[in-house]
């Protein structure tokens, strides 16, 4: 479903991602794993179409991420759910607007936001603050709206990158447990992370990066670096 | 396509209320840049009905013998009215010139009594010229030396009122240019300001366009409530203004008519009023929806 294809990345010089070749089938679950710096953001920015290649390709469906113009990346990332350590939600709209802006943006009906807003809320726990601010909420229910948004359009795909890295260790398992439990409903998952713990608690595939290249690419990984 | 159309409107009016001290700041100067654009605008009227009151009274006239034949005057107004610069040219016969003469003097006795007693008309056949621009007057004063006239002209006034007029010419030509560059400098500092304000209302906001981007929200669905809150901030400031010029319009007309007698400002400006709320509209909306689109452009690259 997910393809790269000896893919580089080099901003001004500085290489952030040397000939990097991976495929992701549906449903897996993949921790793309290194230390900062080691071009885990750049895949998620390859991935949406945030950043183009210097050379290789990357595919994702139908689509040629690669060759997207930008009139056509929106229909793209409405296949994709994405989920940023700084959260990305927008500050002038209450939770319950922020969730459904995504179903907004594909011209959904309003009957069919308001059924599946409700229930993406039910499911991250959060029924009872949808007309609260972002402003209001804490660290971990910030997340959680994040990733409610980032599902309520059914994407193929969910991509997290550090979702828990501005998280304690109480709130960082809640939002893994609910990635899982996304992953396990069929949604293919792709976790970018440089927490040791998680990934070896998870027991899935793991993409390890180092200096920009992968360094292993293992079934039922661990974070050995 | 028309819920679309719907959530873009809704989500404009509901940025603009959620943001409010933004709002309130951007409509702010919106305002004052269309106070000014209509203060302008007023400033223009007045001082073009000043300079075309002062400019009418300009004219110069040729005064003939007593022994001229009316033929020959009335063949040189039709020469002059032949001329490019001439604008109008007025006869007045001897008798015309007894009757003004008469009515001036209506109240006093010894000069009717005077003008009684004399057997023949006293005054001189006339032609009153206007020129089109007051700076045409020398070429027209020229033209009259030029001809062979001198027969039949007893004196042009031109030559009494020559510094006078010119001086005229030159404060008028002047006032005209001044007026257009000013206009043309304030006219672009509103644009400038409101356009920076705005500016720096949706840097504020870049975050929340790159969200949307990264949600897959269409460039036009970004857009689009930015467009609708200039609409508003044209709409509202248009209106605004209006409310604070009448009563200052009002107020400030009675004072203009005792320097422009020729002028009633607040009649003007009430059967001009929908002409002036349509250009601030216009203005407001314009450089509202411009300047959005401008600004919003480099946060729509993600």
């Amino acid at each position: 479903m997910i393809n790269f294809q000896n893919v580089s990345k080099r901003y001004n010089g500085y290489e952030a991602l040397i000939d990097v070749t991976f495929k992701i089938v549906p449903q897996e679950f993949v921790s793309i794993v290194g230390r900062s710096g080691a071009g885990k953001s750049t895949v998620v920015k390859l991935l949406i179409g945030e950043e183009k290649p210097t050379s290789g390709r990357v595919t994702f469906g139908h689509y040629d991420v690669s060759k997207l113009k930008s009139g056509q990346l929106p229909q793209l990332r409405r296949h994709i759910g994405t989920v940023f350590q700084d959260f990305k939600l927008l500050p002038t709209k209450n939770v319950y607007e922020n969730i459904a802006f995504a179903l907004e943006v594909a011209g959904k009906p309003e009957k069919e936001i308001d059924d599946l807003v409700r229930e993406v809320l039910d499911l991250v726990d959060l029924g009872t603050k949808s007309k609260n601010f972002i402003n209001e909420l804490s660290g971990g229910e910030k997340q959680r709206v994040a990733i409610a948004r980032a599902m309520v359009n059914r994407p193929d795909v969910i991509v997290a990158d550090e979702p828990t890295g501005n998280l304690d260790p109480f709130n960082t398992s809640s939002i893994i447990n609910i990635l899982t439990k996304i992953n396990e409903l069929g949604t293919t998952l792709i976790l970018a992370t440089h927490n040791k713990d998680i990934v070896d608690r998870l027991g899935r595939r793991v993409i390890l990066l180092e200096g920009g290249k992968v360094a292993t690419d293992e079934e039922k990984g661990r974070y050995t670096a | 396509m028309v819920t679309t159309l719907y959530r873009i409107i809704r989500n404009g009016f509901q940025s603009f209320w959620r943001q409010r001290l933004i709002s309130v700041a951007t409509l702010t100067v919106m305002l004052l840049a269309l106070l000014v654009f209509t203060s302008v605008l007023i400033f223009n009227v007045l001082a073009t009905s000043a300079l075309n009151s002062i400019q009418d009274k300009i004219d110069i006239s040729v005064y003939f013998k007593t022994s001229a034949p009316e033929d020959e005057i009335l063949r040189i107004k039709q020469s002059l009215d032949e001329l490019n610069e001439v604008k109008s040219v007025e006869y007045i016969s001897r008798d015309r010139a007894l009757e003004i003469f008469k009515e001036k003097h209506s109240d006093d006795a010894a000069i009717n009594q005077a003008i009684d007693e004399l057997s023949d008309n006293p005054l001189s056949a006339s032609l009153n010229i206007k020129a089109k621009e007051p700076n045409q007057y020398s070429l027209i004063a020229s033209y009259l030396d030029g001809s062979s006239l001198g027969d039949f002209v007893e004196k042009v006034s031109y030559a009494q009122n020559q510094v006078v007029i010119d001086r005229l010419a030159s404060i008028i030509t002047v006032s005209r240019q001044t007026g257009i560059i000013l206009t043309f400098i304030l006219a672009i500092v509103a644009i400038l300001v409101v356009f920076n304000t705005i500016l720096l209302a949706i840097y504020s906001n870049r975050e929340g366009i790159e969200i949307m981007r990264l949600v897959g929200a269409s460039n036009w669905f970004i857009r689009g409530p930015y467009l609708v809150e200039g609409i508003i901030y044209g709409t509202l400031s248009a209106i605004i203004s209006m409310a604070v010029m009448t009563p200052i319009v009002y107020f400030a007309s009675p004072y203009l008519k005792v320097f422009i007698p020729s002028m009633d400002l607040f009649n003007y400006f009430i059967t001009h009023a929908l002409g002036l709320f349509s250009y601030q509209l216009l203005f407001g909306i314009g450089i509202g929806i411009v300047s959005s689109l401008i600004a919003i452009r480099r946060y729509l690259k993600i």
